[in-house]
């Protein structure tokens, strides 16, 4: 069976410019893999290019075994990439309910489920978008990223800026989303305490370079490791 | 899992259903309307102008307001409506009205395909840019196309039959034409009412705010700004060809920038992307240039040149747009969408 992602020797970048380089991956249906990283070591830029939203000078990338590299980023959302990004951007002008509705598909996730994840958003359907809280702005972007029913859902740093009990609310609700119907998750998070304990494999880049692909524990349980890689302990 | 709630009772059932709701005050503009006709009979010609604009307005806001596409050249396809309805009933092919403004909307909304293929890869200055030179080439070859266009004097005294065989459009008293025009205008409104609150109108507000999150959610968003352009082209090719049924010519001034333009501030003044917008821009555009144009002859555009300085710097949503900030300063809740 095909990895749900897999990336082979992937350099990528904005225009000319090489952001990352030589990044292999695969993750497999229902597998949940953390990103960490210091600032400036290509963590978005990864996601960004798995979405087509960067320049691909290398490599190849397939979901479910079909391959994305010519395929534009709307064509990789209907096939299954689902992105929920660091600026979380909630169309303002629309209501909770329209952003939920404006990429829904049908599959497992329905309004229903997504609600039951958030029942905050249940409440402010005929808010619009820029009339809600940070956290709330985060869940919806997380909810409507859900209901286009990804097989492989992207999230770039969904607690930053974050008040720690909105922080804990989420990861919460990070946990709950862990293979649940097969969905496979990449997080990319700049809390190593989230990253840990949301999955037990762990990568973590430099230099646009991944630089440690293994088991999460092996990482928390040598914090000196951990400070060599990321330039702090936890 | 909880146990689903019936689905009338569901809130986004409920907030769903609510949306396509029509408001009491949207009753209000057409009342308006109608009462304009036995109100004001000698102002029919007025009227009837003021709801054709009305209705390029809407063309002009559902690609500027809904879908964000920058253009100053929509008179294009208000022309090409003209035209296509002038030259049809002038050269004696085909001159019934209705059917007249079914193929002004074929072509105009062939012309907004076309050239939507091509400036719809580009965005900002170049789009505006783009569009500008596509309504210029529409006019010269206008202008150059005299034997069938008319040239410079455009095609006057175009003969239209009477409405379903028995209303006459008469020039001089337009009872029949400011009728026609607003069962017309009517019939699109709600046409781009019911679009724009469809999953299709959220996703061109979708991919006016972010395109590259429409991307990700997987919206095809040049296809759709193409589909959107060709529909606004349409009924601004409608909108055209009222224009020239209900006064009887067509001349060059229909592809001009001052048309482009004059749409273009009106949509500005009454706030654009709100549907109601382009009513009240309309109105108060023409209102104000009908009656400074009369007590200041040499000097209106002063007047309405002030009026856009203010709405620009005060009021940047336009006239609706402080009625929003009222609204909310004296805490009426705001309907649900």
């Amino acid at each position: 069976m095909a990895d749900a992602l897999e990336l082979k020797s992937v350099s990528a970048g904005y225009g000319e410019t090489v952001v990352i380089e030589d990044i292999n991956l695969a993750i497999k249906a229902g597998e949940s893999i953390s990103v960490i990283g210091r600032n400036g070591v290509g963590k978005t830029t990864l996601l960004a290019t798995v979405m087509g939203h960067t320049a691909l000078h290398a490599g190849t990338l397939a979901l479910n075994g079909r391959d994305l590299a010519r395929v534009p980023p709307y064509r990789r959302a209907l096939a299954g990439l689902g992105f929920v990004p660091q600026e979380r951007e909630i169309f303002p002008s629309l209501t909770v309910l329209e952003n939920l509705e404006v990429g829904a598909r049908a599959g497992h996730w329905t309004k229903e489920r997504v609600f039951e994840l958030f029942p905050n958003l249940k409440e402010r359907l005929s808010n619009m978008g820029n009339q809600l809280s940070g956290g709330e702005q985060q869940m919806l972007s997380i909810a409507r990223a859900l209901l286009t029913n990804p097989t492989v859902l992207l999230m770039d740093e969904p607690t930053e800026g974050l008040a720690p009990v909105v922080v804990e609310t989420l990861t919460a609700v990070l946990l709950r989303l862990r293979g649940e119907s097969d969905l496979s998750i990449i997080l990319v998070e700049q809390n190593s305490r989230v990253a840990f304990e949301f999955s037990t494999r762990t990568l973590v880049m430099d230099k646009g370079r991944v630089v440690y692909d293994g088991e999460s524990a092996t990482l928390r349980d040598d914090p000196e490791r951990l400070a060599k890689l990321i330039g702090v302990s936890e | 899992m909880s146990a689903p709630t019936s689905a009338h009772e569901h809130p986004a059932a409920r907030a769903l259903a609510g949306r396509h709701r029509i408001r009491l005050w949207e009753i209000i503009p057409w009342l308006l309307a109608i009462a304009f006709y036995f109100a004001f009979p000698r102002y029919l010609g007025f009227g009837t102008e003021l709801l054709v604009t009305i209705l390029f307005a809407i063309s002009l806001d559902l690609a500027l307001g809904y879908a964000g596409i920058v253009t100053l050249g929509h008179a294009a396809f208000f022309g090409a409506g003209a035209y296509t309805a002038g030259m049809l009933a002038f050269h004696h092919i085909w001159s019934e009205p209705i059917t007249g403004l079914i193929a002004a909307a074929v072509v105009a909304g062939a012309v907004g395909l076309g050239s939507g293929l091509v400036l719809l890869r580009t965005t900002g200055l170049t789009l505006l840019m783009l569009t500008l030179c596509t309504m210029a080439l529409l006019e010269e070859a206008a202008n150059l196309g005299g034997h069938y266009t008319g040239g410079f004097d455009g095609l006057p005294g175009i003969d239209i039959p009477p409405l379903f065989g028995m209303f006459e459009f008469n020039p001089l008293y337009p009872r029949v034409q400011y009728l026609y025009v607003l069962g017309v205008l009517f019939v699109c409104f709600v046409f781009v009412r019911t679009l724009v609150y469809s999953p299709f109108g959220q996703s061109l507000t979708g991919i006016r705010e972010n395109t590259l999150r429409m991307h990700a959610v997987g919206a095809p968003v040049r296809v759709r700004l193409i589909v959107c352009y060709t529909i606004s082209a349409a009924i601004a090719g409608v909108a055209g060809a009222l224009w020239a049924q209900s006064n009887a010519y067509v001349n060059l001034s229909t592809l001009g920038l001052d048309r482009a333009a004059t749409v273009l501030i009106i949509l500005v003044l009454g706030g654009y992307g709100r549907l109601y917008g382009a009513f009240v821009g309309a109105v108060a555009y023409m209102a104000l240039s009908h009656f400074l144009s009369k007590y200041f002859p040499t000097a209106w555009q002063l007047g309405l040149g002030l009026l856009l300085v203010v709405i620009a710097l005060f009021a940047r949503n336009g006239i609706l747009g402080i009625f929003e900030t009222l609204q909310r300063r004296i805490g009426i809740k705001r309907p649900s969408p």
